[in-house]
């Protein structure tokens, strides 16, 4: 008996642990991020001191240098432009893409469904290249408006393929009353199966809306005018002024722009799962 | 006579057949979309791979094609072979370690436990913050002068001040280094598929080899393992083709340092053809990744529908 009690507390204990261990694992470095956008410069590079806590009181000096000496509100304005307007393009295509595949062409949209969304597969490191010569050819190079025309080459595939999934789990003989009723079945569409989808047409404008947040390779290569980055590229690469890295800005920086996307996944992520697995689960 | 009901006559419009029609429609709503990922995918992808065969630099834009001779050049150089090396490295590393961590963390958030939502919220995070920002975070943690790591180190007197290791300047630790990064950011993207598959096995199937005398451990993995495989095949290869393409981490972190320890293929492609604006060697360079995510993609997809059927 006495035994099996201390197996038990053993057990509880390594579990714990182990629960203590992701938890620090995964936080760690957000923790870190926290603390070192609200510490004084004197107490961030000095050794001696201990590093986890203000030694001095914390103050808000980085982030006011963030807001009034740098870019960053560009930055943060850019990101919103691309954001909307990358998110806007998505919709429109998306949509009655992903309603034409789950209703309208039978047995073919599966297919051409899963094709296009293997495209999201093709890596932006493949695609760089001929990309950034095309974004040379229209003359965006250097303009954010390169990303607004890039993007959608990867969240329209993905969006098709939710979106697919939301119009094959609404029941068709609402679209088919409707037109029986004498709505065209355009008619049925924009009445009937947008309204219905609306918690799907919300899902994917905040995982367009993150995605673009997140991407940073297509911005590192075509946008090297600093007026013109999104915030990811702005925070990461233009907060460094020869080899001095201000660290006390660049965390702050990255924990404004990290927050949003942080509290949107967790808000959607069953929904992105079933996405991105498309039914392997069953 | 009293006329009951009317009948609505309405204006006939002249699109009104093409909107009507099931077929027609189906393709113009398709065609948007479908458009876009040609224009800007699929084009892209074969100019990419015409580059690779000519003599395409941006300060000589000609197309003249040259054969095999830039993937002849790019062999025959050392640093390349040294960069596709830590590629697979890279790649293997992080996604065995991500796997590893995946399936344990999975397990760990499967009891219940006070706490656990807040905890599972917070170990979404690493995956869904945006990468190049973590990446700044983890940079700052691996200072040479102020890491947090070595300051740990050094007070729980694991080592000393003076052997404090230097994690992004020494090429084996810099490797390290963009491995754990890696597999920090792919982690939690594999307990959430983990977590996925193993809250889909049918609870009486359990129960069944249960009563039938199976322990944990043979449930684990006679079980739950090949039920769950491929809902994890299709995590891996999200894992294996955004790993083996990356061009993030290395850039930020290390900018392929020190001297090519850390290169892989996405960072060469970009620092030749990008930086240097060797366009044909560049795309040749990146064009090495496509066999490989060709294989996984295909090997993956064969996989899940022999056990489907």
């Amino acid at each position: 008996m006495q035994r099996s009690g201390l197996v038990g507390v053993l057990r509880e204990t390594s579990f714990y642990g182990a629960v203590t261990f992701f938890f620090v694992l995964a936080a760690f470095p957000f923790y870190w991020m926290v603390i070192t956008s609200f510490k004084e410069n004197s107490d961030l590079y000095n050794v001696t001191n201990i590093p986890f806590w203000f030694n001095d009181p914390p103050t808000l000096e980085h982030f006011r240098y963030l807001f009034e000496k740098t870019l960053f509100t560009t930055w943060l304005l850019n990101s919103l432009i691309i954001g909307l307007c990358v998110t806007a393009i998505t919709l429109v295509t998306a949509l009655p893409a992903a309603y034409s595949l789950a209703r309208l062409t039978g047995r073919n949209g599966e297919a051409l469904g899963i094709g296009i969304f293997l495209t999201y597969l093709v890596p932006p490191t493949l695609l760089f290249l001929p990309l950034s010569r095309v974004v040379a050819g229209l003359e965006l190079q250097n303009s954010m408006w390169s990303l607004v025309l890039v993007y959608p080459t990867f969240t329209i595939p993905f969006c098709t393929w939710l979106l697919m999934g939301f119009f094959k789990a609404l029941p068709p003989e609402i679209e088919e009353a409707a037109v029986v009723d004498g709505c065209s079945l355009f008619g049925a569409f924009i009445k009937m199966a947008i309204p219905l989808s609306l918690p799907g047409i919300l899902t994917v404008v905040i995982f367009t809306f993150t995605l673009t947040l997140q991407e940073f390779v297509y911005a590192l290569t075509f946008v090297s005018a600093s007026d013109q980055k999104p915030i990811t590229l702005g925070v990461a690469t233009d907060l460094i002024r020869g080899d001095i890295f201000y660290w006390g800005e660049i965390m702050a920086g990255a924990l404004i722009a990290s927050v949003p996307v942080a509290i949107a996944y967790n808000l959607f992520l069953d929904r992105f799962i079933s996405g991105i697995t498309g039914g392997a689960v069953k | 006579m009293a006329v009951i009901a009317e009948p609505i006559v309405k204006p006939a419009s002249r699109f009104r057949f093409i909107l009507d029609r099931r077929d027609m429609l189906g393709s113009i709503f398709v065609a948007p979309a479908i458009l876009y990922v040609l224009l800007l995918v699929g084009v892209p992808l074969l100019m990419a791979v015409y580059y690779s065969v000519s003599a395409y630099t941006i300060y000589n834009p000609t197309w003249q094609f040259v054969g095999l001779s830039n993937f002849v050049d790019i062999v025959e150089n050392p640093v390349f072979r040294e960069t596709l090396y830590n590629t697979f490295i890279f790649t293997f590393g992080s996604q065995i370690l991500g796997l590893i961590l995946g399936k344990f963390g999975a397990l760990v958030l499967l009891r219940p436990f006070p706490g656990r939502k807040f905890v599972r919220a917070l170990v979404i995070l690493p995956w869904a913050v945006p990468i190049a920002l973590a990446t700044v975070a983890w940079q700052w943690m691996f200072d040479s002068l102020y890491s947090v790591i070595n300051w740990t180190l050094i007070a729980l007197h694991v080592i000393d001040r003076s052997q404090a290791p230097n994690w992004l300047g020494n090429p084996d630790l810099a490797m390290l280094s963009v491995i754990v990064v890696n597999a920090w950011r792919f982690f939690p993207f594999a307990i959430v598929i983990f977590l996925a598959g193993i809250t889909a096995v049918p609870q009486d199937v359990l129960d069944a080899a249960t009563v039938d005398g199976a322990g944990f451990w043979r449930r684990n993995y006679q079980i739950i393992m090949p039920m769950i495989l491929p809902i994890v095949a299709i995590g891996l290869v999200f894992g294996i083709v955004f790993t083996f393409t990356d061009l993030s981490i290395v850039f930020l972190m290390t900018n392929g340092g020190p001297v090519g320890a850390t290169s892989v293929l996405g960072f060469q492609g970009f620092q030749t053809g990008i930086v240097s604006g060797d366009v044909s060697h560049g795309a040749a360079i990146s064009l090495f990744m496509l066999p490989v995510l060709l294989i996984v993609v295909v090997a993956m997809l064969r996989f899940i529908r022999r056990r489907e059927i």
